[in-house]
C-alpha cells in the first residue's frame, strides 16, 4: 500500500484561485497512500511554489487551478523550476481543463493533466510513476 | 377551534395587507379541469405545536415562507450571474440577458478584482477577465453599465474584501446617471467570514475587515436604504464540501458575528438588521435542500427573537439568494446537468427563496457560453410558469418526512454553533483552523464515498459512455489583459495627480482614525482612483492575512 522509501510532493495552488477542495481531497488522499505531502495553501506565485519544491526536495509538483488560468500558470511553474535549476522536477496538474488545453500544457512540459471526473486511484499512480523515476 | 382563530387572524391582518399591497399574479389559481389550488394548505387542526414550529408565511418563525402569498404574488427574481473578460463585452452579456427577461443583475469581477490588485499589478497575470469581469477603475464600472438605467434594475455584485471600493464605484454611475444612492436596489456579498475557510479572496486580516463591514452598514442605512449591506454567504461553504447542517450552521454562525460587531460599534439593531441577506447552495438531494432552507428560516428569526430580543418581523426574516451547486457539474455528458441543475432549482423554489440563479451545463468545462446560460435562464422560467409549484406556498410543508428532517438540520446546525460559540466564536474558529477542519473532514468523505462507488454520479463512476463531441465553449481572449492594462494607463495618465494624492492621503488619515470609510472611498473613485490604489493604501494601514 505504502510507497517505499517516502516520496515527498509538493501540492500547490498557483495564482489568484481559492477554490482548493480539489487540492486538498488530493493531498490527503495522496497522504493516505503513504506519500509525504507538502501542501501549499492558496494564492502562491510560480516563482513561490518553485522556490518551495527546491527546499523541501521534492519529487514532483501537482498543481491545481480551476479558474482558467492554467495555460499561464502552469508553464510558468516548469519554467521557475528550470530557473532554479530543478527541471528534473516533474509538474503535474488538474482542475477546469477543457480538452483542448491538455495537449498546450503537455507540450509547455507539464507530464500530466487529470480533467474533472479523474479517479484518484489514477492521479496517485501517477504521483507514484514520477516519484520513481525522479 | 384555535384554527379558526389564528387562521382567520392572519387572513385578516398579515395576508390581507399584503395583497393589498401586493396583489396576487392572476386573480384565480387553477390547474386544468378549473379546480382551484390553495393559497396555502394547513392541517385540520391547528395546535400549538403547529403555531409554535411552522406558523403561517409571512409571520415567526417563518418556516412556511417570508412573504404570506409568495410566488402567488412575486416569483422570486431570476438573477444570472455573468461576468468575463473586458466591461465592454460583459455590458453585452448583461444586455442579452434582461433582453430574455432576466429580471436582476449579478456581477462576477474577477480575481484580481476580487482580491483588489488592479489589472497591471505582478499578481494579476493570468488571471485578468477569467473568472469576472476586470474592473480597475470607475471608468470600467462606467462601460459595464452603460444603456441600463441603474434606478429599474436591481444589481447584485459579488465582491467581499474591496466592497466598499465597487459599492462606491456604483453609487457614483448612478450619480452620473441621475440616480440617487436612496434609489439603488440590489446586495454587495460582503461576507469575509467564509472567505476564511472556504472561498479565499481575503485581503485584510478578520478585525479590520469586520470594521470595514460595520462602516458599510452604517454608512447605506442613512445613504442607500434600500441596498442590502450583505449576502452571508453558505453557498461557498457547501462548495468546499460541508453538509447541508454545516451550510446553515457555519452561515448563521457567521451572521451573528457580523451582527455582534455591529452592536459593539454602536449600531441600533434594527436600522440594519433588515437589510441583512443570505446566500445558500441549491444541491441534488431535493428533500433535503428544501428542509434545509425551511430550517435555516426558523433558526434565524429565534436566534434574533431570543437572543437579540428585536421585535421587528423584518430584522427576524432570512431573506437569500440561492445558486444551484456547483461542484455538482459533470465534465462527463454535460447535457445530463441541465437535469441536475432542475432538480436543485426546483430544491430552491420549493424551500422559499427569493432569488436564484441556475448553473449552465458546461461549467464544469469553463465559462458558460450565451446558449447555454439562455437554457439555465429557461429552466427557471419552467419551474415558474409551467411546473405549477408557484401557486400554492410551501407545499411539502406537513409532509412527515418534510418536517423531520427540518427538525433535525435545525437541531445539527444549532448543536455546531453551540461548539463554535464555546470554542470563542467565529473568527477564534477560524484562526485555530477548527471550522477548515469541519468542512474539510465532510469533503473528504464525500469524494471518498464518490471514489468507492458508493456513491453513484452518472456519467462519472456509473452509466459512462465514450465522448468524442467536444462542446463549443466560451474562451476570454488572453488579449485582454494586455488591452486591459493600456485602458488603466491611460487611465492613469490623465488625472490630476495632485488631486489624486491628497484624497489618497485622506484615505490613509481615516483608515488610521478608525472613521468611517465610505465618503474618503467615494470621493477616490470619483478621481478615477483604482481599485488597486484604494487597497493598496488600506493593505499598508491594515496588513494582510495570510
Amino acid at each position: 500500500m505504502t510507497t517505499t522509501p517516502t516520496c515527498r510532493v509538493l501540492i500547490a495552488k498557483p495564482g489568484l484561485d481559492g477554490h482548493d477542495r480539489g487540492a486538498k481531497f488530493i493531498a490527503r488522499a495522496l497522504r493516505d497512500a503513504g506519500f509525504e505531502v507538502i501542501y501549499t495553501g492558496i494564492r502562491r506565485t510560480p516563482d513561490e511554489i518553485a522556490a518551495a519544491a527546491v527546499q523541501e526536495d521534492v519529487a514532483a509538483v501537482g498543481l491545481s487551478s480551476l479558474s482558467g488560468a492554467h495555460l499561464r500558470l502552469f508553464p510558468a511553474v516548469v519554467e521557475a523550476l528550470k530557473i532554479r535549476g530543478a527541471a528534473d522536477i516533474p509538474v503535474l496538474g488538474g482542475g477546469v481543463i477543457p480538452e483542448e488545453d491538455v495537449q498546450l500544457l503537455k507540450e509547455a512540459g507539464i507530464v500530466a493533466i487529470f480533467t474533472p471526473g479523474t479517479p484518484v486511484d489514477q492521479i496517485i499512480a501517477a504521483f507514484r510513476t514520477h516519484c520513481e523515476h525522479h | 377551534m384555535s384554527k379558526n382563530n389564528d387562521f382567520t387572524q392572519w387572513q385578516d391582518n398579515q395576508l390581507a395587507r399584503s395583497i393589498k399591497r401586493f396583489p396576487e399574479r392572476k386573480g384565480k389559481f387553477t390547474n386544468h379541469g378549473g379546480d382551484e389550488v390553495p393559497r396555502l394548505a394547513v392541517p385540520p387542526d391547528l395546535d400549538r405545536e403547529y403555531l409554535d414550529n411552522l406558523g403561517f408565511p409571512g409571520c415567526y418563525p417563518f418556516t412556511r415562507g417570508v412573504q404570506p402569498t409568495m410566488y402567488r404574488g412575486r416569483l422570486w427574481t431570476m438573477r444570472q450571474y455573468a461576468g468575463f473578460s473586458t466591461a465592454a463585452e460583459t455590458n453585452q452579456r448583461f444586455r442579452y440577458l434582461l433582453d430574455q427577461g432576466t429580471t436582476g443583475l449579478s456581477v462576477a469581477f474577477d480575481l484580481p478584482t476580487q482580491i483588489g490588485y488592479d489589472s497591471d499589478d505582478a499578481m494579476a497575470i493570468g488571471e485578468v477577465g477569467k473568472v469576472g469581469v476586470a474592473i480597475d477603475t470607475l471608468a470600467d464600472m462606467e462601460t459595464l453599465f452603460e444603456g441600463i438605467p441603474l434606478d429599474q434594475v436591481s444589481t447584485s455584485m459579488t465582491i467581499n474584501s474591496p466592497a466598499a471600493v465597487l459599492l462606491a464605484m456604483y453609487i457614483v454611475v448612478a450619480e452620473k446617471q441621475g440616480v440617487p444612492p436612496e434609489k439603488l436596489r440590489g446586495t454587495i456579498q460582503n461576507d469575509i467570514l467564509k472567505e476564511y475557510v472556504a472561498r479565499g479572496t481575503y485581503i485584510f486580516p478578520p478585525t479590520p475587515s469586520l470594521k470595514i463591514i460595520t462602516d458599510i452598514f452604517q454608512w447605506c442605512g442613512t445613504n442607500t436604504p434600500a441596498f442590502n449591506t450583505i449576502s452571508i454567504s453558505g453557498y461557498h461553504i457547501r462548495e468546499a464540501g460541508s453538509t447541508a447542517a454545516q451550510e446553515i450552521a457555519l452561515t448563521l454562525a457567521n451572521g451573528i458575528t457580523y451582527i455582534q460587531s455591529a452592536l459593539a460599534a454602536g449600531l441600533e439593531l434594527d436600522a440594519f438588521a433588515g437589510r441583512l441577506t443570505f446566500f445558500f447552495n441549491a444541491s441534488t438531494d431535493l428533500l433535503e435542500e428544501v428542509a434545509k432552507f425551511r430550517a435555516a428560516r426558523r433558526l434565524w428569526a429565534r436566534i434574533m427573537k431570543d437572543r437579540f430580543h428585536t421585535e421587528k418581523e423584518s430584522s427576524m426574516m432570512l431573506k437569500f439568494h440561492t445558486q444551484t451547486a456547483g461542484n455538482t457539474l459533470t465534465a462527463q455528458q454535460i447535457d445530463n446537468n441541465i437535469v441536475r441543475v432542475t432538480i436543485q432549482a426546483l430544491a430552491a423554489v420549493l424551500g422559499g427563496t427569493q432569488s436564484l440563479h441556475t448553473n449552465s451545463r458546461d461549467e464544469a468545462l469553463s465559462l458558460p457560453t450565451e446558449d447555454s446560460v439562455r437554457t439555465a435562464l429557461r429552466t427557471q422560467q419552467i419551474i415558474a410558469h409551467e411546473s405549477g409549484v408557484t401557486d400554492t406556498v410551501d407545499p411539502l410543508a406537513g409532509s412527515y418526512f418534510i418536517e423531520q428532517l427540518t427538525d433535525r438540520i435545525e437541531n445539527q446546525a444549532a448543536d455546531l454553533m453551540g461548539k463554535i460559540e464555546d470554542a470563542g466564536g467565529v473568527v477564534a474558529c477560524i484562526e485555530s483552523g477548527f471550522i477548515q477542519r469541519e468542512i474539510e473532514a465532510a469533503a473528504y468523505e464525500y469524494q471518498q464515498e464518490i471514489e468507492r462507488g458508493e456513491r453513484v454520479i452518472v456519467g462519472v463512476n456509473r452509466f459512462q459512455v465514450e465522448e468524442n463531441n467536444r462542446p463549443t465553449l466560451l474562451r476570454v481572449d488572453p488579449a485582454v489583459e494586455k488591452q486591459q492594462i493600456n485602458r488603466l494607463t491611460g487611465i492613469k495618465n490623465n488625472r490630476d495627480s495632485q488631486s489624486v494624492n491628497a484624497r489618497l492621503t485622506r484615505l490613509e488619515n481615516d483608515a488610521r482614525q478608525g472613521v468611517n470609510l465610505m465618503p474618503a472611498i467615494i470621493d477616490s473613485v470619483k478621481e478615477y482612483i483604482s481599485l488597486g490604489e484604494i487597497c493598496s493604501v488600506l493593505r499598508q494601514v491594515y496588513g494582510e492575512y495570510r
